[in-house]
């Protein structure tokens, strides 16, 4: 196997909310131009970790380097180079989605046309639509889309399918794929297996505050067929997601 | 790494705000229909007076019958003790409604009484013209009164709208800068608008001075809008012109910027929209009182003055009216500006100390 550069390092992290251990001593790296993932249950410190990494909250201990960059002191020097995505987050009010993607690019300091950005995420018809009024994927959408305007090296994303239905869900992943094609690292969370086994390249699973595993998924799942585990039954050769993507086509939804 | 420019930051920051206010019926409401109401409808009311203030001349004969029937009538009120200077300048702006002279005739126990009206004020000289009128053809007066002269002295004159839209422009200063810079941040923090902005390179200063530049426009634009509104409509007095509006904004522009640190106390004590308007209301409906808004604060009695001389927008409404109405320029009410500018700086002390982000 080929020897990859890590772009981002953690070390032994660990964040108390007061006396609750939310991560404790967390250690993992992610490697340039790959698509990793952050799994596990709820609550099992995923955002945690992630808004760390991206310098909102900070650590009760550990240590972080992110393309070089220290969270502890060059804090700003990271913000520059990433995308983020939040897992909850809001958009400035009365604003339609261009003058919002204006706004972003002035406090990224980029230079971007807010349409092609858009266009991206499929939600050009939408330019002069308020945040407010989208549905909650196209939301998604536009949160991804936001994380693109400073073409950053890193892009976080925290849930992005969740409540896309399959092909948006679909289309996103092959949006995430051409982003880490173009030569963006990806960090992403997801509750679907199906989609960390087909989009990610490796991931970790995380649960309280903890890393039980990390490994290519194909690894992982043959070291779990190794053992010796055989699903209960026999899977039909089609299930009901692939129900819904033959009789909706597979096109982005507006 | 590209150098990060924290201008250009701070500039998408106020045109997207300023979008944003611009948008908002709320602030629309508050900042231009609220006091151009409240203009027009003192506009036509126009002034309800029913005193008449009369200077007595310093060295005129107080103890005597035409004095004593003025007194009587209830309506007038003579003023004693000011200085022949002070008188004049009170004469000139209408704060006195005329002065009055009443001397012994030479040679004679008759009283030659000398009356001086001003144009600054016009209907009241009238009234007083007729009641002294009335006294001269008073039977009991007649042989002491030989004769009456009058004259009139012209006067800038000093109309409702003169009292009324400074402090009609200073309340909606003060309730933009409050209800406005309160909500914006306390929305901006509850629906994680806030949190995103942190994920980018943006500066905290940014933010708040971003947001600072937007309401400020705004703000300024709103009393530009009265302002003329109050000029070209209502013929409110603007001594020097477009000087004097350029003086005006400037002291807008420091009045906003004080009642924006309340804004930004409330946006961090309170817990939740719903109570930013009670806290709100708090700051300024004392202030809507008791700062010479609707009445001049002389009228108030004497136990709440002291209050009222508390209040920033006492000193701004003052302010304005001088700079307005008297022409001063903004060197001659330094001392009211020394005032906004010590509660300036007490206000941000607070806003630095209770001030969220998250
Ligand atoms: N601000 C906070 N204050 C106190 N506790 C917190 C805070 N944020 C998160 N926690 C706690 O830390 C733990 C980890 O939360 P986190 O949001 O990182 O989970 P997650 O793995 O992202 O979960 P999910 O899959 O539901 O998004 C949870 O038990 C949560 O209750
Ligand atoms: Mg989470």
């Amino acid at each position: 196997m080929e020897t990859k550069k890590a772009i981002i390092s953690v070390n032994n992290l660990v964040k108390k909310y007061d006396d609750f251990v939310a991560v404790q001593g967390l250690s993992f790296e992610v490697y340039e131009n790959e698509i990793f993932g952050l799994l596990g249950p709820n609550g099992a410190g995923k955002t945690t970790t992630l808004e760390i990494i991206e310098t909102l909250r900070d650590k009760t201990s550990g240590e972080i380097i992110v393309d070089g960059f220290s969270v502890d002191k060059q804090a700003h020097s990271i913000k520059q180079i990433i995308g983020v995505q939040l897992q909850a987050a809001g958009y400035y009010p009365n604003l339609n989605l261009v003058e919002l993607i204006e706004l972003f690019a002035g406090l990224y300091g980029a230079n971007i046309k807010p349409m092609e950005i858009l266009e991206k995420v499929n939600l050009q018809d939408k330019a002069k639509a308020k945040y407010k009024a989208l549905s909650g994927g196209q939301k998604q959408r536009f949160s991804i889309a936001t994380t693109l305007i400073n073409q950053p090296k890193i892009i976080f994303l925290d849930e992005p399918t969740t409540g896309l239905d399959p092909q948006a869900r679909r289309n996103l992943w092959d949006l995430i794929t051409e982003i880490r094609d173009a030569g963006t690292t990806v960090v992403i969370t997801t509750h679907y297996m199906d989609e960390a086994e087909q989009l990610c390249d490796r991931v970790a699973f995380v649960e309280r505050g903890q890393i039980i595993a990390l490994d290519t998924p194909d690894n992982l799942i043959d070291k779990l067929v190794s053992s010796g585990f055989e699903r209960k039954k026999e899977v039909k050769k089609a299930n009901l997601e692939d129900v819904f993507i033959n009789l909706t086509g597979q096109e982005w939804r507006e | 790494m590209k150098k990060y420019n924290n201008i250009k930051a701070t500039l998408a920051l106020a045109k997207a705000s300023f979008r944003s206010i611009m948008r908002s019926p709320s602030a629309v409401v508050f900042t231009l229909a609220f006091p151009l109401i409240f203009i027009l409808v003192f506009g036509f009311l126009g002034g309800g007076g029913t005193h008449i203030d009369v200077g007595v001349t310093p060295g005129s004969d107080v103890n005597n019958p035409v004095m004593g029937m003025l007194e009587k009538t209830g309506m007038i009120r003579l003023i004693k003790d000011k200085s022949k200077a002070d008188f004049d300048k009170l004469l000139e702006k209408g704060n006195v409604d005329a002065m009055i002279d009443v001397h012994r005739k030479v040679n004679s126990a008759a009283y030659s009484v000398n009356v001086v009206y001003t144009s600054a004020s016009r209907d009241k000289g009238g009234i007083l013209k007729s009641v002294l009128n009335n006294v001269f053809y008073d039977k009991t007066l007649k042989p002491t009164v030989a004769e009456i002269k009058e004259s009139t002295i012209t006067g800038r004159e000093y109309k409702t709208i003169d009292f009324i839209l400074p402090g009609q422009l200073g309340f909606s200063l003060l309730s933009t800068g409050v209800f406005g810079t309160a909500f914006v941040f306390l929305s901006l923090r509850q629906t994680l608008v806030i949190k995103r902005f942190f994920a980018t390179p943006v500066r905290r200063s940014s933010i708040v001075i971003g947001e600072g530049i937007a309401r400020i426009g705004f703000a300024l634009i709103g009393a530009l809008f009265i302002i003329l509104i109050g000029h070209f409509f209502f013929g409110f007095t603007l001594v020097h012109g477009a000087a004097t509006v350029v003086n005006m904004l400037i002291l807008a522009t420091m009045g906003i910027i004080v009642f924006m640190g309340f804004g930004f106390i409330i946006s961090g004590i309170a817990k939740n929209e719903s109570m930013v308007p009670p806290i709100s209301n708090i700051v300024t409906l004392p202030q809507f009182l008791l700062s010479g808004t609707f009445f001049s604060i002389e009228a108030f009695p004497s136990w709440l003055q002291p209050i009222s001389r508390a209040l920033p927008l006492t000193y701004l409404n003052d302010a304005m009216r001088k700079v307005a109405f008297e022409g001063m320029g903004l060197w001659d009410v330094k001392f009211q500006i020394m005032i906004l500018l010590l509660w300036g700086i007490g206000i941000y002390a607070v806003a630095v100390k209770v001030f969220k982000w998250e």
